[in-house]
């Protein structure tokens, strides 16, 4: 297990300190490859990342699909891009930081997906000795930085919103 | 978050504003195992502009009754905004306000 200090702090305006151990960057940089070759596959975890968007409507199901699916798929090759341009980085920018983010969540929502984790499995320590234990640690370790960026982004966005009243 | 349940009917959020008939279309966001609240709530945030309070709300509604509606418009822009969800990693689909 990795120790528990903090990974991502945010140091003054738009720049963020990353404080990852080699070990733990190397793991990251080989999940980025295997998300590049994995994105243009029908590979069903890959699914999770492109929801139908009508419930029930085959044909515009479709139509948006056509219409979205390559920004979408874009979208995250860029921030794979920048995620593994700044891998090794010790201090990235808010871009980059929320290009690592959204990098990181897809991760997971791909891992979960294919290790179908549920919401009891998160109250429970992991087995060391079921077969995904290794998956599920790496799985874990995602959430745990995702949790780090969300506070650390979150000190940008105004708690009053922006919304017109 | 937890795994999804299907209830029938789709409790509007409180305090969410009148559907007008320009805005017939609503985007609803469904719970998932993954996505993490504090995350979700960001999203929330970062998108529509919410405040936190309400970003916090509509991610509890979320969490606790397996769905929520988190936006309204025409069709161009609830697809606009299911997109944006979808970007984020959020299970996200729309329909007709009736």
């Amino acid at each position: 297990m990795p120790s528990l200090d903090r990974r991502i702090r945010r140091t003054r305006k738009g720049v963020y300190e990353l404080r990852i151990p080699a070990n733990e960057r190397a793991v990251l940089r080989q999940l980025i490859g295997e998300m590049r070759e994995l994105l243009p596959t029908a590979d069903p975890s890959v699914g999770r990342l492109f929801p139908p968007a009508y419930e029930d409507d085959a044909e515009a199901n479709e139509e948006y699909s056509r219409l979205i699916r390559d920004d979408l798929t874009a979208e995250r090759v860029a921030a794979l891009d920048a995620f593994e341009r700044t891998v090794d980085a010790r201090r990235v920018s808010e871009d980059d930081l929320v290009a690592w983010m959204g990098s990181i969540n897809d991760l997971r929502l791909v891992l979960g997906t294919r290790l179908e984790v549920t919401e009891e499995m998160y109250d429970r320590p992991i087995d060391d000795t079921t077969p995904n234990a290794n998956q599920l640690a790496v799985y874990h370790y995602l959430g745990w930085l995702v949790e780090q960026m969300v506070e650390a982004l979150s000190v940008s966005i105004d708690p009053a919103g922006t919304e017109p009243a | 978050m937890s795994t999804v349940t299907a209830p029938v009917e789709v409790d509007r959020p409180a305090g969410d504003e009148d559907v007008t008939p320009d805005r017939p279309w609503m985007v609803i966001v469904w719970n998932d195992p993954i996505n993490l609240m504090s995350y979700v709530t960001y999203v929330f945030q970062k998108l529509f502009g919410y405040s936190r309070q309400k970003a916090e709300k509509l991610m509890l509604d979320v969490h606790h009754r397996g769905k929520a509606i988190v936006s309204h418009g025409n069709r161009e822009r609830a697809e606009f905004d299911v997109s944006r969800l979808h970007a984020h990693g959020l299970w996200a689909t729309m329909q007709r306000d009736s």
